[in-house]
């Protein structure tokens, strides 16, 4: 994440021509929705394209509201339980996979698969495998004895969805690990087995320093992807039952194209935004001061 | 321990596999035999589900609108995401490492954040409804995205190459298009490989920008869904449909996905 390879760059002025057909396109893309947003943000309406200056009553309702605080908390305790599952398996099973050889091939297509495809297809995909009667993990688990039922009973909506996201995106934490793993010199290891390290040792204090990196913006990805999480939940259980699995989009495009109230879905939308700016950029100033050293 | 490593990663695969398997065996299944009975392979094999779509231009449309924006974006992100990525890794500017930043924030936004106000802004410019709507939406997060695998791999070319080049006289185009360029292909490969990956799986933001004539196949999918009531094989079959592309374009980057992310600067 730092800028640059080398410390020395010179400092060139022009480079900003370079940068500007993208500054354009995001700028387009970014600044004039950004701005729509904060527009509805601050002002109320009756309907027929009146609108009035409110200041800033949607954040204060927001803010306040137990409805928000709600999805918030669900919001959290998702991105953390995806985050502590899908990293440590993540690098488990990288370390585990063959360095060379056919099998290499094979094991890397048929993991990427699951993150090319469409994400309404992954939540009917589960949604057809969780079903109890017709659904071959619904039938198993009821099979087994266990009263499994998704659609009914917020615990099973939670198991399903946590399941689907960490067979969803485990890969992509297995894909930049063993990226990590492979660009480690053989060098290293024959070092490692002459000083008679372990193989704890040889995770400790060589295998895991040259994942850092790639591991940081596997978490980051994992955490901004799965804080904007919202095609899936919605196919797979639609928030419910009841409110249960209402994740924060989930919630806020129920508010905003639902029930139309532009006003709070906009201040809504803000607060949501700095929630992830401000988390993403801890994370950030972290790493770089880390590399500075 | 070493000898039963393998099993990790084939109990893992067989996991991941389970639900296409039973996606990819319920679109060879009559409705019948969907609802009625739980059987772990067809019983009646019918490929009735897969005619319909091949017949249906509501169909198969769909799959033609999803694979035209898609590749208009991977081509128009990486484009202008070069000459950026080059700037990142080879100078430093005024304000460089803000907008840096701010590229990434855009990767951060809520696409349900997003969807209204895009809605708004396409269809005052009049372009709703087209496939380069939803390109051009697509590139808010895979703008950022190419720009920082890029700059990576840009980094991890020594600037030797660079002055090299001027000492032997090629001016800076002739440079980038005929050095620098196939010195990064395989960093362009794996940036084109995940642009083409987000842009095909999105499915909110390309459902808000178009109606009719753009619509991408995961919209028909989700009306049909609600309109038809229950046709899970005809579902069932179209899912196993999109799974494809994507298949075909990790076979042809398998070997730049281990070695590209290394490659960079890892």
């Amino acid at each position: 994440m730092r800028i640059g390879g080398s410390v020395n760059k010179p400092v060139n002025q022009k480079a900003w021509f370079f940068v500007l057909p993208v500054l354009v396109l995001v700028a387009f893309n970014a600044i004039v929705p950004l701005m729509t947003v904060v527009n509805y943000s601050v002002q109320e309406t009756f309907g027929n394209n009146e609108f009035f200056w409110s200041g800033l009553i949607w954040f204060e309702e927001v803010l306040t509201s137990d409805r928000f605080h709600a999805s918030l908390g669900r919001q959290l305790f998702f991105t953390f339980t995806i985050l502590a599952i899908e990293v440590p398996l993540g690098v488990v099973i990288a370390l585990a996979m063959p360095r060379k050889g056919f099998w290499v091939s094979v094991c890397l297509v048929l993991m990427a698969m699951p993150l090319l495809i469409p994400w309404n297809v992954v939540g009917s995909m589960w949604n057809i495998f969780g079903l109890p009667e017709i659904g071959l993990l619904g039938k198993t688990l009821n099979t087994l004895g266990f009263d499994y039922n998704y659609t009914r009973q917020p615990g099973d909506a939670w198991f399903t969805l946590i399941l689907m996201d960490v067979w969803h995106w485990t890969s992509l934490v297995v894909l930049l690990a063993y990226a990590g793993l492979v660009s480690i010199p053989d060098a290293y290891y024959q070092a490692a087995k002459i000083d008679g390290a372990s193989s704890w040792a040889v995770f400790r204090y060589i295998q895991l320093p040259k994942m850092k990196r790639v591991l940081t913006i596997a978490i980051l990805l994992r955490f901004m992807d799965s804080f904007n999480i919202y095609t899936e939940p919605s196919v797979l259980t639609g928030g419910g039952p009841g409110n249960s699995t209402t994740l924060l989009s989930i919630d806020l495009v129920k508010i905003a194209l639902g029930q139309f109230d532009l006003g709070p879905a906009a201040a809504m939308s803000l607060v949501y935004f700095l929630v992830i700016l401000l988390t993403s950029w801890i994370f950030y100033t972290i790493m770089t001061r880390d590399e500075e050293n | 321990m070493k000898r039963f490593s393998w099993l990790i990663p084939t109990l893992y695969i067989i996991f991941l596999m389970l639900p296409i398997y039973w996606l990819i065996s319920m679109s060879f299944k009559t409705t019948n035999e969907i609802l009625g009975s739980f059987t772990l392979w067809p019983r009646e094999f019918t490929l009735e589900n897969y005619q319909t779509i091949f017949t249906d231009p509501t169909w198969y449309n769909g799959y033609i609108n999803s694979i035209l924006y898609v590749s208009i974006n991977t081509v128009l992100s990486v484009a202008v995401a070069l000459p950026a990525a080059y700037a990142f890794s080879r100078y430093r500017f005024l304000g460089d490492k803000h907008l840096f930043f701010w590229l990434l924030t855009n990767r951060m936004a809520p696409a349900a954040v997003f969807a209204l106000p895009f809605f708004q802004l396409y269809s005052a410019v009049g372009i709703f409804d087209t496939h380069l709507a939803v390109a051009l939406a697509h590139t808010l997060f895979n703008i950022p995205l190419a720009v920082w695998i890029l700059e990576g791999f840009m980094s991890g070319v020594p600037r030797q190459l660079d002055e090299t080049a001027y000492i032997d006289g090629y001016s800076f185009p002739e440079f980038f298009v005929r050095i620098f360029i196939p010195t990064i292909s395989a960093g362009i490969g794996v940036a084109a490989f995940f642009c083409f990956m987000f842009s095909w799986v999105e499915l909110l933001l390309a459902k808000t920008l178009t109606a009719v004539a753009a619509k991408p196949i995961a919209a028909t999918m989700t009306k049909t869904a609600s309109s038809s009531g229950y046709e899970l094989g005809l579902l069932a079959a179209a899912g196993t449909l999109t799974i494809i592309p994507g298949a075909i374009v990790i076979w042809f980057v398998r070997n730049y996905i281990a070695k590209g992310f290394a490659l960079g600067r890892v």
